[in-house]
């Protein structure tokens, strides 16, 4: 692989070429390229690649940004979108105990059923708090999973199979604390990850079937002649169509449909006694539709690929007005060819996601001026990109975890069906100083207030971020401006004087040295900046 | 693609040998002087932390009893046999319970004091048997119910979509459709003490700020090295630029960091204020003092969130002296002083405050002298605004279901007062229906 950069990052052709790079990528009325033909490689520089590893993934170093901007476009994309070439850890058995919130066995029902009978309160007692025992481990599991889950996204060389699973997650949103079930949180998760970029049918065939969105949504409370909505209402309303695709009466009938789809411990049955099998219309056709059946009748409706692409869009993109209130024709006429464009792709592909990501991180639009270093990061875009672009030691995971939840993204737990809303609603005043703070944590070992108020004693080294610098041209080491631009240009993608000023003057007033300390001191600052916030 | 390039992303990991930052440092620069304060001046006057359109001269706060508050220890109803004989060893003995005027049967426990002078001064109120249908005995799931004001406890928070139908209009619960596009509000909904903010302030729009201390509610890379401070601060407060478009991700990002620094040296100057009344040391006196000088310093916080916890007393919890009566003093003595700060201030008629727990605690005591997780409880109310005594029917203690209590207040329907009579807010949409309120305000 080729480690050397070819040419210092500050001064690349590509740099040269592209004119984001003197502009400022956040001034208004920045440039949107309508072409969705794949962007050239003299036109992918350090900008390009360092954009496509942040919105791909979670941001790179200097090394992975110039390895990527070297290969070109085309390999580049490549390798993050068939990241299954790229060999990865899986998961060993037993990594979770799939037990702690077993169903009652039979030995269990009896006892409870002989302590009601004979109203023993005391053995009633005792059998009330062997549950809470394990309701109690299990919310310990579920936090070990959310750390577990967090480490993955640290550590993975498949950084957007994670990025894909965290989306998913977003997208098919099921909460622990209402189905209290660690393992099926754990199951779904799973299943995200191993359709990551895969068939989009095949998860919306697995969602009916998952015990978690099983419970979440009801439907092992839905039976003949009493069907509960829940399911079928939110599969197309949120999963698959978007509102206004599909009737009240669709979901009246799509809920007789799902009748019987439940779980039996950790696996799916389908209950035939409860399962309702007339008759039902749904989209106008006619049929003894069950689940599957159901599931078949939307992924035929046209607003499939438009829904499905338009999210990712928004996720990998740009920031969308949420649908419930969108006008999307006033929107940039480029932005909705170029949704067109995805959603034709996802339709010939046949639902698959691959195709379809691969065509948008190629894309010149993908890297219009106006795009870039415009997306405010979700909270785990911040911790996990910090720790991946400036290779910071992995510090306390509860911490770290405790922190995307005061920043709220509390993996596992999302607000509601709807997953996070994301971008500007993730910034207040509060989330703002976790987010600096969680920064300061990173950097410098200093815990967060509320723990133990001493250091973790690994020190972070951030010299090594300098050595792409200190190769191309080893006299920049000690010119304060070249160090500082060369640190912004990683950190926030420009060089923004109103960025410059206060660190070339904190350098300055500290005797314009650049050893390891002062190296911190930038970061600290840098990460401080309410633009650092944006990827 | 060959296998070798996948250590493209494999994290090297180095090894720390560096000086620390504090021991390179050279000068120290003086902070900024004024720029804080001509900011402070201009928010207490601009009203910065207050919604658009909200009068702010109305403020809750919330003292959130956690753990599972033993009601019938609280507010002992020392007239029924059945609770001395489902309680043998916790039971708090009638002559030591409190005597309140016009309630008859029910006292208050005797570590109560403060809270009977309270009382006896028209400064409380009591709602007996407030809960709500299908209990939940899960600490979580019930303390979720009461937040959301759902009975599935899934959706916002009761606050938060107070918070968002004022500021921004948007509907109730997750499935509620904003009526109107959001507005940013910059400054603080709502304030609440402690680690993370609870659920009820959580609104669509609306995010409440917390933290545990004030002086935390700040940048903690100031502690790293003074060196920092100045440009920290230069960077922080430089608001919206002329090069960078205003309705720009940017721009909003620099305005809400300018905020938060404000917001920040408001909050610590307010709290760096003398109390007037004089808090005894516990850490719910210290959380409410801390309320006590936010609205004397103006800030225009219309709620505050408090918490205080370990009511889970499944055993030795005790009687009228114990683990139990040790925290209801606590409660009590807090909640006085509060009130006579306030009063001080000139401030008590501006500030109702609502104490709950997620549930009560099953009638008859176990097996460690304790109780075990329960149903309704009463819920309190304090402030010169509330309408005093002792309100609704006490709960059977004979008629129960599975051991515990029927409630016969949903405690929704004291939301909606509060809504409706303090607030001046339509409660329907906040509440997801129609709840008559049960009237616990004093008529206008």
């Amino acid at each position: 692989m080729p480690m050397q950069p070819q040419t210092p990052p500050t001064e690349s052709p590509a740099t040269k070429a592209s004119p984001s790079s003197k502009s400022k990528p956040d001034q208004g009325g920045a440039r949107i390229n309508a072409s969705m033909s794949p962007i050239k490689p003299e036109n992918f520089g350090y900008d390009q690649a360092r954009h496509l590893l942040w919105r791909a993934g979670f941001g790179g170093t200097p090394r992975q940004i110039q390895a990527l901007a070297s290969w070109g476009p085309e390999r580049a994309v490549e390798y993050l979108v068939n990241f299954d070439q790229v060999p990865g850890e899986g998961v060993k058995d037993g990594t979770f105990d799939k037990d702690i919130m077993h169903p009652p066995t039979a030995e269990e029902r009896a006892a409870q059923a002989e302590a009601r009978k004979n109203r023993d309160e005391e053995k009633l007692q005792q059998l009330q708090a062997e549950r809470q025992k394990r309701e109690r481990w299990d919310r310990v599991q579920i936090g070990e999973m959310q750390k577990w889950w967090l480490k993955r996204m640290i550590e993975t060389p498949r950084p957007l199979e994670e990025k894909m699973t965290l989306f998913w997650h977003g997208h098919f949103a099921t909460n622990y604390r209402t189905i209290e079930n660690s393992y099926h949180m754990f199951m779904q998760n799973e299943m995200f990850r191993k359709h990551a970029v895969g068939n989009f049918s095949n998860l919306m065939f697995g969602i009916i079937r998952d015990p978690a969105m099983i419970a979440y949504l009801n439907n092992n409370d839905s039976r003949k002649g009493k069907a509960n909505e829940n399911l079928a209402r939110e599969i197309m309303e949120l999963f698959s169509l978007g509102i206004g695709s599909y009737t009240e009466n669709d979901i009246k009938e799509g809920a007789r449909a799902l009748t019987g789809y439940t779980f039996n411990d950790d696996a799916f049955t389908f209950n035939k006694g409860n399962h309702d099998d007339g008759e039902k219309t749904i989209f106008g056709k006619r049929g003894k539709f069950d689940g599957d059946g159901f599931v078949k009748l939307i992924l035929e409706q046209p607003a499939v690929s438009n829904y499905i692409t338009r999210k990712l869009y928004h996720f990998f993109v740009h920031e969308l007005p949420p649908l419930e209130r969108a006008e999307d024709s006033k929107l940039d006429a480029s932005i909705r060819g170029s949704m067109r464009d995805l959603a034709s792709t996802f339709l010939r592909s046949k639902y698959e996601v691959r195709p379809v990501l691969k065509r948008l991180f190629l894309s010149e639009h993908f890297y219009s001026p106006a795009f870039m270093n415009e997306q405010i990061k979700g909270p785990a875009q911040v911790i996990v990109g910090a720790m991946r672009s400036l290779d910071t030691p992995v510090r306390d995971l509860s911490i770290l975890n405790d922190a995307l939840d005061l920043m709220g993204q509390n993996i596992l737990f999302p607000p509601s069906v709807k997953g996070w809303d994301g971008g500007r609603t993730w910034i207040n005043t509060s989330t703002l100083y976790v987010r600096q703070n969680i920064m300061a944590f990173l950097i410098t070992g200093k815990r967060p207030q509320g723990y133990d108020p001493s250091a973790e004693t690994e020190r972070y080294d951030p010299m090594p971020l300098l050595s792409e610098l200190k190769t191309a041209e080893p006299a920049a080491m000690s010119d304060p401006v070249k160090v500082v631009d060369y640190l912004l240009k990683l950190t926030l993608g420009s060089t923004p004087a109103r960025a410059q000023e206060p660190l070339l003057s904190f350098l300055a007033k500290n005797g314009n040295q650049l050893g390891s300390d002062h190296v911190r001191g930038l970061l600290l600052l840098i990460t401080a900046m309410p633009e650092y916030q944006l990827c | 693609m060959s296998n070798h390039e996948h250590t493209i992303f494999s994290r090297r990991r180095f090894l720390g040998n560096g000086l620390t930052l504090a021991s390179a440092a050279a000068a120290v620069p003086a902070f900024i002087g004024g720029t804080a304060d001509a900011m402070l001046e201009r928010m207490l006057t601009a009203g910065l932390t207050s919604l658009p359109g909200v009068p702010d001269d109305h403020i809750l706060v919330v003292v959130q009893m956690g753990g599972g508050n033993d009601g019938l220890n609280t507010v002992v109803p020392y007239g029924m046999d059945a609770y001395y004989k489902a309680r043998p060893g916790i039971g708090v003995p009638q002559a030591q319970v409190l005597q309140l005027a016009n309630a008859s049967g029910v006292g208050l426990h005797p570590g109560l004091k403060g809270l009977k002078e309270m009382y006896d001064n028209g400064m409380m109120g009591i709602v007996q048997g407030v809960g709500y249908p299908n209990p939940n005995r899960s600490h979580f799931k019930s303390m979720d119910i009461w937040h959301t004001a759902e009975t599935s406890g899934t959706g916002d928070g009761w606050i938060g979509r107070y918070m968002d139908c004022e500021c921004c209009g948007y509907g109730s619960g997750e499935s509620g459709k904003p009526a109107k596009p959001a507005v940013d509000t910059g400054g603080l909904p709502g304030i609440a003490i402690g680690r993370t903010a609870p659920l009820s302030m959580q609104g669509r729009a609306a995010k409440p700020v917390s933290f545990e201390s004030a002086d935390l509610f700040r940048w903690s890379g100031e502690d790293i090295h003074e060196a920092l401070r100045e440009p920290y601060h230069a960077i922080n407060r430089r608001g919206e630029s002329k090069e960078i478009a205003a309705d720009s991700n940017a721009a909003f990002l620099l305005r809400t960091a300018l905020d938060a620094q404000v917001a920040s040296d408001t909050i610590r100057k307010a709290v760096a204020q003398q109390t007037l009344a004089t808090f005894p040391n516990s850490g719910l006196a210290r959380d409410l003092s801390m309320v006590a000088k936010m609205i004397r310093a103006g800030l225009k916080t219309k709620v505050y969130y408090v918490n205080l916890g370990s009511f889970d007393t499944h055993a030795g919890q005790g009687g009228a002296n114990g683990r139990h009566a040790n925290l209801l003093t606590q409660w009590s003595d807090a909640i006085k002083a509060f009130y006579a700060d306030l009063k001080q201030q000139g401030n008590d008629g501006r500030v109702l405050t609502m104490s709950f727990s997620e549930f009560g605690r099953r009638v008859s005591q176990n097996a460690s002298q304790g109780t075990d997780h329960g149903t309704a409880a009463p819920l309190y109310l304090f402030g010169p605004m509330v309408k005093p005594g002792v309100h609704g029917e006490h709960p059977s203690l004979t008629d129960l279901d599975q051991g515990d209590l029927k409630y016969k207040v949903d405690f929704r329907s004291v939301y909606a007062n509060i809504l409706e009579s303090w607030f001046k807010a339509d409660s329907k949409p906040i509440l997801d229906g129609s709840f008559k309120g049960f009237e616990v305000m004093k008529k206008a």
